[in-house]
């Protein structure tokens, strides 16, 4: 139906690199996993996590949470968290999303809560502990939300839970 | 509001208080529980009990592929079904790479601006009903029937259109429709503000929604709201402006914003938007573009592998997608960030110290869509 | 000679009381069930439980354009010991189900159960899904069965006037 033109070409993801080498030059052990114009994505340790986020919501602006969202990576035997951030209050930063990410092993899923810096995040961790079984260590009432009140099967979002029938 | 305040002077463990289920079967609460504690007419606290509708939309979305994802993505929010596959289609696009044509573009604004009158109608039909005012919902949910009419002719079905797929739209709209969608735009702005005269300004109705359920900035901020909630408290935010996608910074419009955090405000920013959504629709079938509308991309797209976090605004507020991708058909991981789930916080926080009949008003000027919040 | 007379006497006493039986059925009890059925028909009332996504088209159906109110279907919001239509309006989840069980045990009879999309036919579109019933009629016994993924509001018109249909010829008095 039509003929397929290229894309135009991507801008240079600048203020990505800026806050990405902020958050580098204070936090050495923190990674950055990608960049794009208006995203950055970046991998702090389970015991720094706080305080990069405590950094990431006070000096870099990014104070309204989006969403909190958890991948099963289980080739490598491990959960991922990711924490998106927007910035409502900084101006110039009002198209950009931070990605805050930690990684457990799968075995011990054990991260602090960061209800103490995000107040949102509240039911978007205990949704993501009924999923996949992490626990938030510190939240206040981490017991079922969606899922019914009698489930006693593996957290469904795990890769190693399938669908009946699938 | 009459200058009452309320103080409760018993703790929420004493015997006055009363657990009440305001449940999965009523008719003010739709597909949702609220577990309330009350003191006579006076709630002192309460808490949301979500989960009623959840469907495993994430967990399915990893045993189809990509194009076999969009019928069922709809579904969670089926008043605007487009506006929830905006952003999936946007981040399928990021990923691939997928340049979508300009018209494509334009039409996809036309129906996400359709599917967000058809939802405020809907949202503002039933808040008529829960104050008790019977003609708002006949004349919403008639009303909606027009805007729904002109969207199916472009989308094919009543309400489920599956139009926005990644690489385009699955089809041209029929000659002869911008038209007809110039003559349904003229009439709604008269019929809006008739609205305003029995509704909007309606003595009983502001009685009962002025001053009611106040959210302050700060906790609206804090608390993650997104939205005509976020907006009636006073934040000037929406995606089409401040991370303007598709076709939206071709048109000129403006953000709605109000004061006050109440629930009238609330309910009014709804109108204001769909004013702004009649003078988009108005100028995007003035100056859409020719040319094809849809990418060849084959019944099972082969996505690169790779990572995006994309977000549009739908009706209710920010609606965001995680994409992990992997190089197979399927998605490795697909969360759906819904408004309603990302509002959840914000209904415990207003649904306390205030009088039983200040519940529905409240709970239903948040906009929560159930279904969307379970997914 | 005297039992055949009894016989005799009895054989004509069982003929006379079946004829009786049929005069009464007729005259009295068939006018009394067409009675009792065209006002169950004609005054459905549904329960408030909205459900899934094919609620809004319930609601397009209750609204001014397709208005299910001139077939005596009205939404009454009272309590739901005076309604005797439930409309599985979608997807019924697990968490749902013992609810809708309730609700429905809780109906005083006569009630009748409309499966509206296909979800609540046999799952539909999430057949797969780890949360959902396939289908309702596991759980409750249903009268009218509406396809349609969500069926248009007309069509769940129809699927109110098969149910008229079906309560004008119900056999007994109870309306079962």
């Amino acid at each position: 139906m039509s003929q397929v033109q290229p894309a135009p070409a991507k801008p240079e993801p600048v203020r990505a690199k800026e806050l990405a080498s902020r958050i580098t030059s204070k936090f050495p052990e923190v990674k950055t996993d990608w960049m794009k114009e208006r995203r950055l994505k970046v991998t702090a340790t389970v015991a720094t996590m706080k305080d990069v986020c405590l950094f990431v919501r006070d000096e870099l602006g990014f104070d309204h949470i989006s969403t909190v969202s958890g991948v099963d990576w289980i080739a490598k035997n491990e959960f991922e968290v990711v924490y998106f951030i927007n910035s409502l209050s900084k101006p110039g930063l009002e198209d950009f999303v931070i990605g805050v990410a930690e990684r457990v092993p799968r075995d011990n899923p054990v991260v602090p809560t960061l209800i103490e810096v995000w107040s949102g995040a509240e039911y978007d961790e205990r949704e993501t502990h009924e999923m996949f079984g992490i626990n938030f260590q510190g939240h206040p009432n981490q017991g079922h939300l969606l899922l019914p009140e009698d489930w006693n099967d593996l957290p469904p979002l795990r890769k190693d839970y399938n669908s009946p029938g699938r | 509001m009459s200058g009452l305040t309320i103080q409760s002077e018993y703790s929420p463990d004493s015997d006055r208080i009363m657990a009440v289920s305001f449940g999965p079967q009523h008719p003010g609460a739709g597909h949702f529980r609220i577990k309330l504690w009350l003191d006579g007419d006076y709630l002192v606290r309460s808490e949301p009990d979500p989960g009623y509708v959840h469907r495993g939309e994430e967990k399915m979305g990893e045993y189809r592929n990509y194009t076999q994802n969009v019928p069922h993505l709809e579904r969670p929010v089926i008043l605007d079904s487009s506006n929830i596959l905006f952003p999936y289609a946007l981040g399928v696009d990021e990923l691939m790479n997928n340049n979508v044509p300009p018209r494509a573009q334009y039409l996809r604004v036309i129906m996400a601006e359709c599917n967000r009158i058809i939802s405020h109608m809907y949202f503002l039909g039933i808040m008529g009903i829960f104050t008790g005012h019977s003609t708002m919902i006949e004349w919403g949910m008639g009303d909606r029937d027009f805007w729904i009419d002109l969207a199916s002719r472009i989308g094919g079905a009543r309400v489920t259109f599956a139009y926005i797929i990644p690489g385009g739209v699955r089809n041209d709209m029929p000659e002869g429709l911008a038209e007809k969608g110039l003559k349904t735009c003229d009439w709604f702005e008269k019929r809006i503000d008739e609205y305003d005269r029995i509704f909007f300004k309606n003595p009983i109705f502001v009685e009962r929604t002025e001053g009611v359920g106040v959210l302050s900035t700060e906790d609206a901020v804090k608390l993650g709201a997104v939205g005509t909630v976020l907006r009636a408290s006073g934040v000037k935010r929406d995606v089409r402006k401040d991370e303007p996608y598709s076709a939206y910074p071709d048109f000129d419009f403006d953000i709605p914003v109000l004061k006050s955090g109440d629930s009238w405000a609330r309910c009014y920013v709804a109108v204001e938007e769909m004013r702004q959504s009649v003078k988009i629709i108005r100028q995007a079938f003035k100056q859409i573009p020719p040319g094809p509308v849809r990418l060849k991309l084959g019944p099972q797209p082969r996505v690169p592998a790779g990572e995006v976090y994309s977000r549009t605004e739908a009706a209710r507020g920010e609606m965001s997608y995680h994409i992990v991708a992997d190089g197979t058909p399927r998605p490795y991981r697909l969360k759906i960030g819904t408004p309603s789930f990302k509002n959840l916080a914000v209904l415990p926080h207003l649904l306390k110290n205030c009088h039983v009949a200040d519940i529905p008003v409240i709970y239903w000027s948040g906009n929560y869509w159930p279904v969307e919040a379970d997914r | 000679m005297v039992e055949a007379e009894s016989a005799q006497k009895s054989g004509t006493f069982q003929v006379l009381v079946g004829k009786l039986n049929d005069v009464v059925q007729y005259a009295v009890g068939d006018p009394l069930r067409y009675l009792a059925n065209w006002g169950r028909l004609y005054s459905l009332w549904p329960v408030h439980l909205e459900t899934a996504c094919c609620s809004v088209e319930v609601g397009a159906a209750a609204g001014s354009r397709f208005d299910f109110e001139r077939f005596g279907t009205l939404e009454a919001f009272g309590s739901l010991r005076a309604c005797d239509l439930i409309i599985v309006m979608g997807t019924i989840t697990r968490k749902l189900a013992p609810r809708l069980k309730l609700i429905y045990d809780q109906m005083a009879e006569p009630r009748y159960v409309i499966a509206m999309g296909a979800c609540a036919i046999t799952g539909g579109l999430y057949f797969d899904s780890y949360n959902v019933l396939r289908g309702i009629d596991d759980i409750i016994p249903v009268d009218v069965f509406v396809p349609g993924c969500p069926p248009r509001a007309e069509a769940l018109l129809q699927g109110i006037v098969l149910l008229q249909e079906k309560i004008r010829r119900a056999p007994s008095l109870s309306g079962a």
